[in-house]
């Protein structure tokens, strides 16, 4: 398989928290790879230095065969890296429409124009990309109208809108409704399945994780500890440990604890 | 050799000067840092203690006692006027807006000016010198006043006691954990109200301390309130937001530079401050010892999608367009001279909002483009010779250009950074064009700059006003309406969305920048032409407040909030001026807007709407 | 003790709580369980004051503190340990205790630092240091000691245990069933069923804003379909 992306010795540290430690791992072409772990994991650090929003302390990261470390995340956006945010980021004052036209005129270098209407570029284009997340419906609708579940939706078709050849997304199912989450991953799955772009994703909920993705990786403080297929990384006893807590250890220092089943 | 005494008596001269400057930044930071609000009645705050402890001093018994019992009683009386403004007005309108919180504090700058007026009157007042500390020492064979070796220890000493204040006592931690998260503190039990009001007491004395020690130094005037604040800015950008020990360092290097930078350029020494400011913000974009803010507050609800101008808002804009072209055929000279103004006025405030509303930044020294225009229009008729036509042409370029300087700059900043530096700016302008008198003509401005023969008369140069205005404005209509304009409101919306899909937020800004200041430059230089005349008052922080109190009396949200803004503005100011005091009066009604409607007019408008529709539905059985 | 009822609480036009209520007695450790963005952190904001619901009451020691200002809330013995710690880090580890520091309001157990730091001795050997220099276990510690300063009659505990070293978290369980023997009410929110479930007396599961099951964790071991629809891996 063909590397899309390889991070090697990723670390950021805030103050005297190492947030992210010696992280390295690989994508690979029209894959599907999900980086899990609790809360204060790790993972946004980890997904914000792949955007260039945050700059890593060392390590490097190479996309599409191209040193990433240092770029601006528009500069990472031009070479075809797309994202799409674990609290939606959108145009709140746009129409849903006019949110992937901003993307697609920024494709076609034209955010500089002074003249042309905003309002009518790529509007057919921006309407088939709405028309892939089911939102073309509500192409109309101011985006501040939006459900949350819409919202993020919208941000994968802004994200898909310059046909990029990998996808960041940060929780991308966070705060939509179960059915809701599984037609996005299913449709996700699609993209990925017809070729052309690899994803990583994080997300909290496991049967999108375990459902989707080919390959998991699993940060716990800051340290990538187990990596694998779903079937390997669910039956690794530390990853369970990682997720509900270690009964053990807070059992014996209980004098009323509930015995754990 | 012989040189170095003389340096050092100067030294210590910008050191004496430097503990005023302090007193009045550190209260400045420390106001801002709890209450985020940035307080532009910090300058009347000190001019007020100069006036009050002018009084006292004359008042009390001469003698130690009663010059510094005076000194501490005219900064006490500061503080309470403070606290008070506080606890009645900005207390109401915490939610709001921040430009609501600016205006208001501008309001009070207006009011005290004219109490100032009517209780000491138009004069600079000379305080007497500080008993006991009247004469002078001899150092290295320079003689330096007593009193400004006091100052000079009373600038640490006042450090100390703050910093002590702030880190020994439980007010003082409780002040520095609000400072951090407000809303923590609250949920701990802290009294956010009381320890809002607290602070704005203990920094308004500050300011009135700072003022009163003055006195034996410097008259007492009314220039003092907005010549000290714009320094003071300066200083708190350079020391930080809300560090007290950065606003003493940045106090003395200011005050330095002034005192030896008058011996080099000694007309324009606030231009190496500028200079220093600008500097130390592009090695450190939060000051020496600031940190980084989060981020703003009260941004309110989104705004709805742009429509292009068509139907009943098209048919209404076509009207008033048709009136304003006939308005010379029923109009007598002195409305088409009021018209004329409302077209400046008008074209000035959408420039404005070009800034502020889809660029969502604040500027504060918007006149500084207008200012520019004019001057430049007027200076190019002047020595240039230039024609009507080619002024209009090449002085708008001028204020085009300073807005590359400023954009650059201000797109580096945020929130109240750039309000504070566009500021700043804008005081230095105009202290140059004040200053400068061999070009600019100082205090008595350039005069007898007069429209081409074929645009004399009254209507002729209405009708070019009204070109070049309404061009203007449909200008800005259409860039907003254009990919660069939608390219600003997403940067505005979500600078992290628009980044990552490629658009260079900080390129757009900067060019709104440039825009907004080339057309406040035509405004100006329309303004030139239409009065004949230019003062560095058209530069000068009331006439960016000015354009401030416009847009927010249209609504930053309405795309034609400016143009109804400046229409209520100029209508209302030409009522206004012609009584006396009449700053004392528009500062009362702005506060009146601003209390009356702390979501912004047109919010309270829709507040109005909703209330009675309430009403009428409970009326019904 | 507190009681909330029907909470409904909206972030702009998102509606996050939709009718949410909960309730703890003297004593009594209640968890409310739920996955990340279910509403637990807004659950306790709601009732804090700190956001304002839209509908929806909360009852606090025989007051109807709807609408309170936050001060006013943890002045009546109501304290607040937020999720994400918010430690004021340019303050020392005492002077954040300073800043919680409050008169006892009810019958509370009254706290002062040298008791917190046998509370949580890590804390004494820290008592000078600036916030920031603290780890995220030792920042957990001091902002639950902060708040209990307030000499609370009650508590909210988000997620105290979330990012934890596991020595830490045993500790924290530690101090969980002390402050109960103490007789304070305490709602925990928490994604981490087993630290829930070591120091709670019944659990509430919230999910998409609503609470889905309310009851003891007996009962709940025998619906293992709840937790894996709410909760599970």
């Amino acid at each position: 398989m063909t590397t899309v992306m390889k991070v090697s010795g990723l670390s950021k540290h805030f103050g005297g928290v190492r947030a992210v430690q010696d992280v390295s791992f690989e994508l690979g072409e029209n894959q599907l790879l999900a980086l899990i772990g609790p809360n204060g994991a790790g993972k946004t650090t980890c997904f914000n230095m792949l955007t260039g929003q945050l700059k890593s302390d060392s390590g490097s990261i190479l996309m599409l065969g191209k040193e990433m470390t240092g770029l601006k995340p528009r500069q990472i956006w031009r070479l075809g890296v797309a994202r799409t945010f674990q609290i939606t980021e959108t145009f709140a004052s746009m129409t849903v429409s006019e949110n992937v036209q901003m993307a697609l005129m920024s494709h076609e270098r034209e955010m500089f124009g002074f003249w042309a209407r905003a309002k009518d570029r790529y509007v057919p284009d921006a309407l088939e990309l709405l028309m892939q997340v089911d939102m073309a419906d509500q192409a109309r609708r101011p985006c501040a109208e939006l459900a949350y579940g819409d919202l993020k939706r919208l941000e994968l078709a802004v994200a898909l809108a310059h046909s990029p050849r990998i996808l960041l997304m940060d929780e991308p199912t966070a705060g939509m409704a179960p059915g809701e989450r599984k037609s996005l991953m299913a449709l996700v799955a699609g993209l990925v399945g017809k070729g052309g772009v690899s994803v990583l994703f994080t997300e909290h909920d496991m049967d999108i994780v375990f459902g989707h993705a080919e390959k998991v990786m699993v940060l716990d403080q800051g340290e990538l500890v187990a990596a694998g297929t779903p079937a390997e990384v669910r039956a690794n006893p530390l990853v369970q440990e990682i997720y509900l807590g270690q009964p053990a250890r807070i059992d014996q220092s209980g004098d009323e604890g509930a015995a754990d089943a | 050799m012989s040189d170095a005494p003389f340096y050092f008596a100067q030294f210590l001269t910008g050191l004496a000067s430097a503990s005023s400057l302090f007193l009045v930044a550190s209260g400045l930071s420390l106001i801002f840092g709890v209450t985020r609000i940035v307080n532009f009645a910090h300058g009347s705050f000190y001019m007020l203690g100069a006036f009050t402890a002018y009084s006292l001093v004359n008042a009390l018994p001469s003698g130690i006692f009663g010059f510094w019992s005076s000194v501490f009683l005219s900064a006490l009386l500061v503080g309470l006027i403070g606290a008070m403004f506080e606890f009645v007005v900005l207390r109401r309108i915490y939610r709001a807006p921040e430009l609501f919180q600016l205006v208001a504090t501008f309001a009070l700058v207006l009011i005290i000016q004219d109490a100032a007026l009517w209780i000491w009157g138009a004069e600079d007042l000379l305080g007497p010198r500080a008993p006991g500390l009247d004469g002078a020492i001899e150092i290295f064979g320079e003689r330096i006043p007593e009193y400004d070796l006091a100052l000079i220890v009373a600038g640490p000493a006042v450090l100390l006691a703050v910093w002590l204040f702030l880190h020994r006592s439980r007010w003082g931690t409780l002040i520095r954990a609000a400072t951090e998260d407000r809303e923590m503190a609250g949920a701990l039990g802290v009294n956010q109200s009381l320890l809002f009001t607290a602070v704005f007491f203990l920094g308004s004395f500050l300011a009135g301390l700072g003022g009163a020690l003055q006195v034996p130094r410097e008259a007492a005037s009314l220039l003092m309130d907005l010549n000290v604040i714009a320094e003071a800015f300066v200083v708190v950008v350079i020391g930080g937001m809300g560090s007290i020990v950065g606003a003493f360092l940045a106090a003395v290097l200011v005050a330095e530079l002034n005192a030896f930078g008058i011996l080099v350029l000694p007309k324009i020494t606030i231009v190496l401050a500028f200079i220093v400011m600008a500097v130390v913000l592009i090695v450190r974009p939060w000051g020496l010892l600031g940190k980084p803010q989060a981020g703003q507050h009260g941004a309110g609800e989104p705004e709805q999608p742009l429509r292009p101008l068509a139907g009943l808002p098209l048919v209404a804009a076509l009207i008033v367009v048709a009136a304003l072209v006939l308005a010379p055929a029923i109009a007598g000279d002195f409305m088409l001279v009021l018209l004329t103004d409302f077209l400046v006025a008008a074209l000035f405030a959408a420039s404005l909002h070009f800034i502020m509303g889809p660029g969502g930044m604040i500027s504060f020294g918007h006149a500084v483009f207008f200012g520019l225009g004019a001057y430049g229009a007027a200076l190019l008729v002047k020595f240039a010779g230039a024609g009507m036509i080619v002024a209009l042409a090449v002085a708008p370029l001028c204020a085009a250009a300073a807005g590359v300087v400023v954009g650059w700059f201000c797109v580096r900043l945020s929130g109240v950074y750039l309000a504070m530096l566009t500021l700043a700016v804008a005081q230095i302008v105009w202290s140059i064009a004040f200053q400068w008198q061999d070009v600019t003509g100082g205090d008595d401005g350039i005069v007898g700059v007069w429209p081409a023969q074929w645009a004399a008369s009254k209507a002729a140069y209405y009708y070019v006003a009204l070109v070049l205005c309404l061009g203007g404005i449909w200008l800005l209509h259409r860039f907003t309406h254009a990919p660069f304009g939608y390219g600003l409101r997403a940067g505005r919306d979500s600078s992290l969305r628009a980044e990552s899909i490629g658009i260079n937020v900080h390129a757009h800004q900067w060019m709104a920048f440039v825009i907004a200041g080339g057309l406040a430059g035509v405004a100006g230089s329309v303004f030139v032409f239409s009065k004949g005349s230019i003062f560095p008052d058209e530069l000068a922080i009331p006439r960016s407040v000015d354009g401030l109190i416009m847009v927010l009396l249209g609504g930053i949200k309405m795309l034609f909030g400016p143009i109804a803004g400046a229409a209520a503005f100029t209508f209302l100011e030409d009522i206004v001026t012609r009584l006396s005091y009449w700053r004392a009066i528009f500062g009362g009604l702005i506060l009146l807007i601003v209390l009356a409607a702390p979501d912004g007019v047109a919010g309270g408008f829709a507040r109005l709407t909703t209330r009675w529709r309430g009403k009428a539905l409970q009326a019904k059985p | 003790m507190l009681e909330a009822r029907g909470l409904e609480t909206f972030y702009g036009g998102a509606q996050i709580l939709n009718g949410v209520s909960v309730h703890a007695g003297r004593g009594e450790v209640v968890a409310l369980l739920g996955r990340n963005g279910a509403g637990k952190t807004t659950t306790m904001k709601s009732i804090m004051g700190l956001v304002v619901p839209r509908k929806g009451s909360v009852r606090f020691s025989g007051q109807d503190i709807t609408g309170w200002p936050p001060f006013r809330i943890n002045r009546l013995g109501l304290g607040y340990v937020p999720e994400d710690r918010r430690i004021f880090k340019d303050l020392t580890v005492l002077e954040n205790l300073e800043v919680g520091r409050q008169p006892s309001a009810g019958d509370g157990p009254v706290w002062t630092p040298e008791r917190l730091f046998e509370l949580f001795p890590n804390l004494r050997d820290r008592q000078d240091n600036l916030g920031s220099q603290l780890s995220g276990g030792e920042q957990q510690m001091l902002t639950i000691a902060r708040t209990l300063m307030g000499n609370p009659s009650a508590i909210l505990l988000d997620e105290p245990s979330e990012g934890i070293a596991p020595v830490i978290v045993a500790q924290l369980a530690e101090t969980v069933r002390e402050l109960k023997r103490e007789g304070l009410a305490i709602l925990l929110s928490e994604q981490s069923l087993h630290f829930a479930r070591a120091v709670s007396d019944r659990a509430d599961i919230i999910e998409k804003g609503q609470i889905r099951y309310s009851g003891s964790f007996a009962e709940l071991d025998e619906q293992p379909e709840i937790l894996r629809k709410y909760l599970a891996v």
